[in-house]
């Protein structure tokens, strides 16, 4: 269970124990999914996934499938190639043409050549088994690290190169503080291709109205400007795209960025006048949903003092993001926000390379590339202490930001809010009984077992100022990453909250519900909050790296508290008094020093709607307040040093596993984790708490079993659940979950991110722990997902 | 993921299924059982049987029964009630072992013994322990009834030696009358519930002196079929718990393992010896206790 | 295309129905009986997502064609509530102890875990992991919906002793 923070303040609702809004319908089968969604008229989309890796496309002959009994259409990537815009990508990359169907070349094998719309899925599977098509096969790109430098089958032959982006940072001075430290250690760290892969596949369900002209979509979608992409590629104006956003998301994590399958159903249903629905089966979904997720190689140089105080690092990341790069490369951006995680680390050298492949395309993965990164650097910190024969502890102690040197500005510009990391290190280390967990480790090494402790920190950007983007395409000089509510009180006093995206898990009702009672001193079970669709939008960026507890969050505090201004106003003005004469408490206006003198707030919103004679003169009608929030702290580009301050709140963690490795097999088994934590302000502990044993579940995935593995020739080997291993409840321990609260000074009641930390420190903690249960052998390993092959094929090694 | 389309027939009896797959001519007829392994294929459509016979209704093709020398299996019997039998934990302790590694709940509540064997999965649970204990399968056709041994009876990775027109009703697994036996049972797999990436199934009958007298060892995962260790069967007798090491390489030459995205030949190679090492540990000391 | 008439009883109600042989049971609650309470993740059996009882065992719905289940009993997450349409003690309880965050692989979730209920009253840590170890969740991590089994139990023997 939750440690309540000590330092609590007197809230009413937020941090406290309650139901959360959305369960109720999903515990009850109510929840609305996408595939739930019945258009009258709708017909069934099926795909026809290439074989090959890499093939030309020689010929297409749809005629038996058209010809079939219940198929009425049978689109191929010659018509939508010309019919459409190529799809949106992060870097400038004129000549990667990206289009839902392949046209003329297929660039890995999965990637949708046909698409045939049926009654049902069923016949559209037959008939898409009936479509000829004539490949010429070819050889394929597929070693990421042979992209750079070595003559290598072209991807994107237009392109002329398989690197889409490399580029070298330097802030701060790395030559010298390099050349003023005694000792350096360089290290590989390789990351490999995983993803969040939700149950719930990608869907989606799209109506041409063409009186109207307006194009419905419903989907299961996660995306910053998903509406405006779809207008982009079908050349319509924004306007005519509606996309409901009360869709229930079954888990996205990032990934859900269907923009290809919602480019094919809109035209389809612009072109065939009827509703068309694409619901990704699981193979679909995972060799042809391009959702894969960072595959990377990191080379790193740590340079530091015989106390293990590190002064500077380079770093080169390499990552392949497939075939179609979309928004991935910005990856190696998003890490720059914490790019010397928790640690006081003066200068950095920054390499960041993006590959193409003729692998499936790559995806945002939760934490947008940290997770990779903060695997990367603890590794270092790691090497650190072995080169010196120090205390793992100790060394991270050493480096971290001190509390009282918040703000705290990092080599890229980031400014850290608010922390106290090493009470939070402090505190798991006693949490966990870290001499006990060591004693329990020992005991199960003298049984003949292996067993290792891990620990790892961890730095949790939350709030989503994407400036790091111009940095990789000047192009996208964007600089505010807005989010907005419209909070109503209706006469009869109950409170509506209206919010534009959908939600995939992360209880946006009750965040905002929480917070507008809070502020309001009304019960959250008593407010709505709705999701509204495109159209009647509100500017809105996307729910991903915790902005809508930090930036929608913030901007229900800002409508909460105009509303209050409002019937305040309203109140002083009926009782004829100045506003500062009024005291606001339990849903009463009283006049300061005389309680009998006083409005209910039930009085108020029905003068606000109904009484025009008892308002004041001049005063809006109704009781509405719309804010508009901008990222705290964002609004600038990169000043002449590239320095410019990207996320506003910075979560920590520490996290400490204790693992066991059976030394037959080597199979780990992860028996206790214990996490510190510290967001800020919780609005609700248990969705907090949540998020972050979930995110833990999601690292251990990524740390032991999970990887999209290709062989030499391209061919995917993990397209299925039985082959990509998500772990189940035998494979995730109990979690401990210790809080700590520092509020950050930037937000409304001090709230930060908290969706994002245990994925970002998991693997990290879980390759500690495993590494240190290799240690007695002089066993090393770098490379996720560590599994039990590659442990038993190392001590083989070392004790055949 | 739908299969495709497909004639459906709920049988009653096996004389009908008999008669429906004697009949089947050009088409391809399945039976389906528990359909835990089939209906996947279906749905990627890697099997398209144009014709269903559906077993599940049929009674006499359910059931556990003891007969003093062995037990017998119904084919349609679910792994479920396997794993509840009495007469399983009574009688065959190694079977009682060997399913509780058998997938989940779900799908142990469909899935039949019968099935699992004939589908031939190198690494499924229950085969390799009817396998090591030397099982006799019924099978039925319109020509009668005929017995098989189960060794020799798995051909290649899902390829078994049923005949079409076949029906597997029965599964006799013997019973050992000795008054000394052990068991043990090991398993390793990516997850646990997961099909094995290497299993060993190991039963012996010890002497008064503690020497084996019998033993039934088998693996599956570690090559394309399940496999019984005859080498090391005959090796083992008139060894001791401490004194086998010497002979466990044995293990080598009598699989064939392959790689595959699980894990390398070399890993099941090198597993397979170390779990079947555990599990005569185990049946060794089970049986001198 | 070949379609066959079939009788499903689901959640104590007889539908009689035209369908193809081939239609999974899972689609056939969807789609025909528009029952969307289960859910399909991976049809092929590993996820746990479309579960539901099948008289009285839990099953995978995408692992069964709707026309076997013809004569026995079929029971979704809706036919979980009391029948008054209120939340039972389970679905109460994974509201309670917020056993979910997407809720998409809950209607599965609940069914393993009723049918453990329903088996052991009392079931240890372990009990309940290897209960629902079938159902793949990737929100939570499991631990709030192993909370929320252990404190259903705990309700069910409390009432059981007080009533």
């Amino acid at each position: 269970m939750v440690d309540a923070p000590a330092n609590l303040p007197n809230y009413r609702y937020v941090s406290r124990k309650r139901r959360t809004k959305e369960d109720r319908r999903f515990v009850s089968g109510r929840g609305k999914f996408v595939a739930d969604v019945e258009v009258p008229g709708m017909k069934h989309v099926a795909i026809l996934p290439s074989p090959h890796a890499r093939a030309n496309i020689i010929s297409i002959d749809t005629s038996a499938a058209l010809a079939m009994p219940g198929v009425h259409y049978v689109l191929t990537g010659d018509e939508l190639g010309e019919a459409t815009n190529s799809l949106f990508h992060g870097l400038d990359l004129p000549n990667v043409i990206w289009h839902p169907l392949a046209v003329g070349m297929t660039r890995y094998a999965g990637e949708w050549v046909a698409a045939v719309v049926a009654d049902s899925r069923y016949i559209a599977e037959d008939a898409a088994e009936l479509i000829e098509v004539e490949y010429e096969s070819l050889p394929a790109a597929v070693d990421s690290e042979k992209m750079i430098d070595e003559d290598q089958p072209l991807v994107h032959p237009a392109h002329g190169t398989n690197v889409l982006f490399r580029k070298t940072w330097e802030w701060g001075p790395v030559a010298d503080d390099f050349a003023s430290m005694p000792n350096t250690v360089s290290y590989r760290a390789r990351w490999g291709r995983s993803s969040t892969v939700p149950i719930e596949t990608f869907g989606v369900v799209a109506k041409w109205d063409d009186v109207n002209e307006i194009m419905d979509v419903w989907a299961s979608i996660q995306m910053p400007q998903y509406q405006d992409q779809i207008a982009a590629a079908l050349r319509i104006p924004m306007n005519q795209v509606r996309v409901h956003n009360d869709v229930d998301v079954g888990g996205s994590y990032g990934v859900k960025r269907g923009i290809k399958h919602t480019v094919l159903v809109t035209y389809l249903t612009k072109k065939l006048g009827f509703p068309v629905r694409f619901i990704e089966d699981r193979l679909d979904n995972m060799s042809g949903g391009d959702a894969h997720g960072p595959d990377r190689i990191f080379d790193i140089t740590m340079a530091f003092d015989d106390e293990g105080v590190i002064k500077s690092m380079k770093i080169r990341a390499l990552d392949d993001v497939g075939a179609y790069p979309g928004r991935a490369p910005l990856q190696l951006g998003k890490p720059m926000t914490a790019l010397c995680g928790p640690y006081r680390i003066n200068s950095i050298e920054y390499e960041a390379i993006s590959v193409t492949s003729n692998k499936t395309g790559q995806v945002p993965v939760r934490g947008f590339g940290q997770s990779p990164t903060n695997f990367a650097i603890e590794t270092g910190l790691e090497r650190v202490a072995k080169h010196l024969g120090l205390d793992r502890i100790e060394v991270r102690a050493r480096n971290l930001v001190r509390k009282d040197e918040f703000p705290w500005k990092i080599p890229p510009g980031s400014i850290y809010d608010s922390g106290d990391f090493h009470a939070v290190l402090d505190g798991i280390i006693k949490t966990s009984n870290w001499d006990d967990l060591v004693a329990r480790r020992d005991a199960l090494r003298a049984k003949g077992r292996l067993a290792g402790v891990g620990i790892a920190t961890c730095l949790e950007p939350g709030g989503g100022n994407n400036i790091f983007e111009f940095l990789f395409n000047p192009k996208l000089e964007i600089t505010t990453f807005v989010e907005s509510v419209l909070m109503k009180v209706e006469p009869t006093g109950a409170i509506t909250a209206v919010m534009c995206t959908t939600t995939s898990g992360q209880g946006h009702e009750t965040l905002v519900s929480t917070i507008a009672g809070e502020e309001l001193e009304r019960d959250p079970d008593t407010i709505r909050v709705l999701h509204g669709d495109s159209l009647e939008a509100l500017p809105t960026r996307s729910p991903v790296a915790s902005r809508m507890a930090i930036v929608l969050g913030t901007a229900t505090s800002k409508a909460a508290r105009d509303i209050k201004s409002k019937m305040i106003t309203i109140a002083a003005h009926d009782l004829g008094v100045e506003k500062d004469q009024i005291e606001y408490a339990d849903g009463e206006f009283t006049v300061r020093g005389n309680p009998a003198r006083k409005l209910t707030w039930a009085e108020i919103c029905h003068i606000a709607h109904k009484q025009f004679h008892r308002m004041p003169p001049g005063h809006e009608l109704g009781l509405q307040a719309y804010a508009v929030q901008q990222v705290p702290g964002a609004g600038g580009l990169p000043d002449e040093n590239n320095e410019v301050p990207l996320y506003p709140c910075f979560s920590f963690q520490a996290h400490v596993p204790l693992v066991e490795i059976d030394p037959d097999t080597g199979k780990v088994k992860v028996h206790d984790y214990f996490i510190g934590h510290d967001c800020g302000t919780a609005i609700n502990p248990d969705i907090v708490r949540g998020m972050i044993i979930g995110g833990v579940a999601h690292g251990i995935g990524a740390a032991l079993y999970e990887k999209f593995e290709y062989d030499a020739d391209g061919q995917l080997l993990a397209g299925t659940f039985v082959d990509y291993l998500l772990p189940s409840a035998h494979e995730i321990p109990p979690v401990v979950d210790s809080e700590h609260c520092t509020p950050s000074p930037l937000t409304s009641l001090g709230q930060k991110g908290s969706g994002e930390g245990g994925y970002l420190g998991a693997p990290a903690a879980i390759a500690s722990a495993v590494n240190d249960a290799l240690a007695p052998f002089d066993i090393e390993i770098n490379e996720l997902p560590i599994r039990a092959r590659d442990i038993e094929a190392a001590l083989y090694e070392k004790t055949r | 993921m739908k299969a495709a389309a497909f004639d459906y027939v709920r049988a009653s009896s096996v004389d009908e299924i008999c008669r429906l797959l004697a009949d089947a001519g050009d088409e391809e007829r399945k039976i389906i059982a528990g359909g835990q392994t089939l209906v996947p294929l279906m749905a990627m459509r890697m099997a398209r049987p144009d014709m269903l016979i559906d077993i599940n209704e049929v009674a006499e093709l359910a059931g556990i029964n003891d007969h003093g020398d062995h037990v017998s299996f119904g084919a349609g019997t679910r792994q479920r009630a396997i794993e509840r039998s009495d007469i399983v934990s009574d009688r065959l302790p190694l079977v009682a072992k060997a399913v509780r590694n058998v997938g989940h709940q779900q799908t142990r509540n469909r899935g039949t013994i019968g099935g699992s064997i004939v589908h031939g999965d190198p690494s499924a649970e229950l085969p390799m322990a009817a396998l090591a204990l030397e099982a006799t399968m019924i099978l039925r056709a319109v020509s009668g009834e005929t017995e098989m041994p189960i060794d020799g009876f798995f051909e290649a990775a899902m390829v078994t030696n049923i005949e079409p027109g076949q029906l597997l009703t029965e599964i006799r697994v013997p019973v050992w009358q000795d008054a000394r036996i052990g068991t043990g049972f090991h398993e390793t797999s990516s997850r646990q519930g997961d099909f094995a990436i290497v299993a060993a199934a190991a039963q012996v009958a010890l002497a008064e002196d503690g020497k084996v007298t019998r033993a039934a060892i088998s693996v599956g995962g570690a090559a394309p079929s399940p496999v019984k260790l005859h080498g090391l069967e005959a090796a083992l007798i008139g060894k001791s718990a401490d004194g086998f090491q010497d002979i466990i390489a044995l293990v080598d030459e009598e699989i064939d393992a392959e790689t595959d995205v699980h894990a390398t030949a070399e890993y099941r190679r090198r597993v397979t010896r170390k779990l079947v090492s555990r599990a005569i540990d185990d049946a060794i000391a089970e049986a001198g206790k | 295309m070949k379609q066959v008439e079939v009788t499903l009883n689901v959640n104590g109600k007889d539908t009689t129905l035209t369908i193809p042989p081939r239609m999974t049971l899972v689609d056939c609650l969807r789609d025909e009986l528009r029952l969307t309470g289960t859910h399909v993740g991976c049809e092929h059996g590993i996820c746990g997502a479309c579960s539901v009882f099948l008289d009285d065992e839990p099953i995978r719905s995408c692992l069964m064609f709707a026309v076997q289940a013809a004569g026995h009993r079929i029971t979704t997450v809706e036919g979980l509530l009391n029948e008054d349409g209120s939340l039972s003690d389970l679905q109460d309880s994974f509201w309670e102890c917020h056993a979910m965050q997407c809720g998409y692989c809950t209607p599965g979730m609940l069914v393993a875990s009723e049918s453990l209920l329903a088996e052991n009253p009392d079931p240890s840590e372990d009990d309940i992991r290897e209960a629902i170890s079938g159902n793949l969740c990737r929100c939570t991590g499991y631990q709030q919906i192993v909370e929320a089994v252990q404190m259903t139990a705990k309700r069910r023997r409390e009432g059981a002793a007080n009533g």
